[in-house]
């Protein structure tokens, strides 16, 4: 992976958080053994609408620290839980436009139940955990923070 | 004590600021910074009264303790993925 952000967890699992594009064979290439019989790709892409409103791009705004600690986390957990720590998952910040990725999950399992369980649980830890905000920009010239999840406290913090 | 605080997304833009050192009483709480935060008046009364905190990048409870030197950070509801 190109981002200085890239690391390697205790694990095995890889996470980063980038302002460039994300190569999805690149997100690929760091997960799958001789083991595996099964490698899952999820792309989340950045939609051209929204409550029916057209989408011309977006921002997003990251808090860097804390999100590198949250994606490392929930990798972590998903490798513990669901059986595999062949899991690589790359969000990006700053300006996108439509279509473009703004999260990668690579996964990959012995079977394919564990890859495809470990892959929704990232992506729905990510929309729940992730402290990243989304800037949404309307093709009328309107822009605003799309209203989100409320974070949780984290069970053990001080 | 010094803490350090920071805020993100719609909090800043509406604060018009990113950070800011704030001067506490030994024994404060999260929630009495915002407490203290929002009775400086406009625009920190724009602030929720129980917005989602992070102490060291761990989200806590207004009743979670404050150190010297801590970071605060102000959490809007998030969007990522």
């Amino acid at each position: 992976m190109s981002s200085p952000a890239s690391d390697q967890g205790a694990s095995g699992y890889r996470i980063a958080i980038v302002q460039a594009t994300i190569d999805p064979a690149a997100v690929l290439a760091l997960v799958g053994n001789p083991g595996d019989g099964a490698v899952l790709l999820f792309l989340g892409t950045v939609r051209d609408h929204a409550d029916g409103r057209p989408v011309g791009g977006l921002r997003y705004e990251v808090y860097q620290d804390m999100a590198e600690k949250e994606l490392s986390a929930i990798a972590a957990e998903a490798g513990r839980r669901l059986g595999t720590d062949r899991v690589a998952v790359v969000h990006r910040v700053g300006d996108l436009s439509v279509g473009e990725v703004s999260v990668a999950i690579a996964v990959s399992s012995p079977h394919r139940e564990e890859a495809y369980r470990a892959s929704r649980f990232i992506i729905e830890e990510i929309k729940k955990r992730l402290p990243v905000w989304k800037h949404e920009q309307y093709d009328d010239g309107d822009a605003v923070w799309v209203q989100g999840r409320t974070l949780e406290p984290t069970e053990g913090a001080r | 004590m010094q803490v350090r605080t920071l805020f993100f997304a719609a909090y800043r833009d509406a604060l018009g600021t990113g950070a800011l050192d704030v001067d506490l009483p030994e024994g404060a709480t999260v929630g009495e910074l915002v407490t203290r935060l929002r009775s400086r008046g406009a625009p920190f009364d724009r602030l929720p009264e129980a917005p989602a905190v992070a102490v060291n990048r761990a989200v806590v409870r207004g009743e979670a303790l404050l150190a010297q030197g801590d970071e605060i950070a102000f959490l809007p509801p998030v969007a990522g993925g």
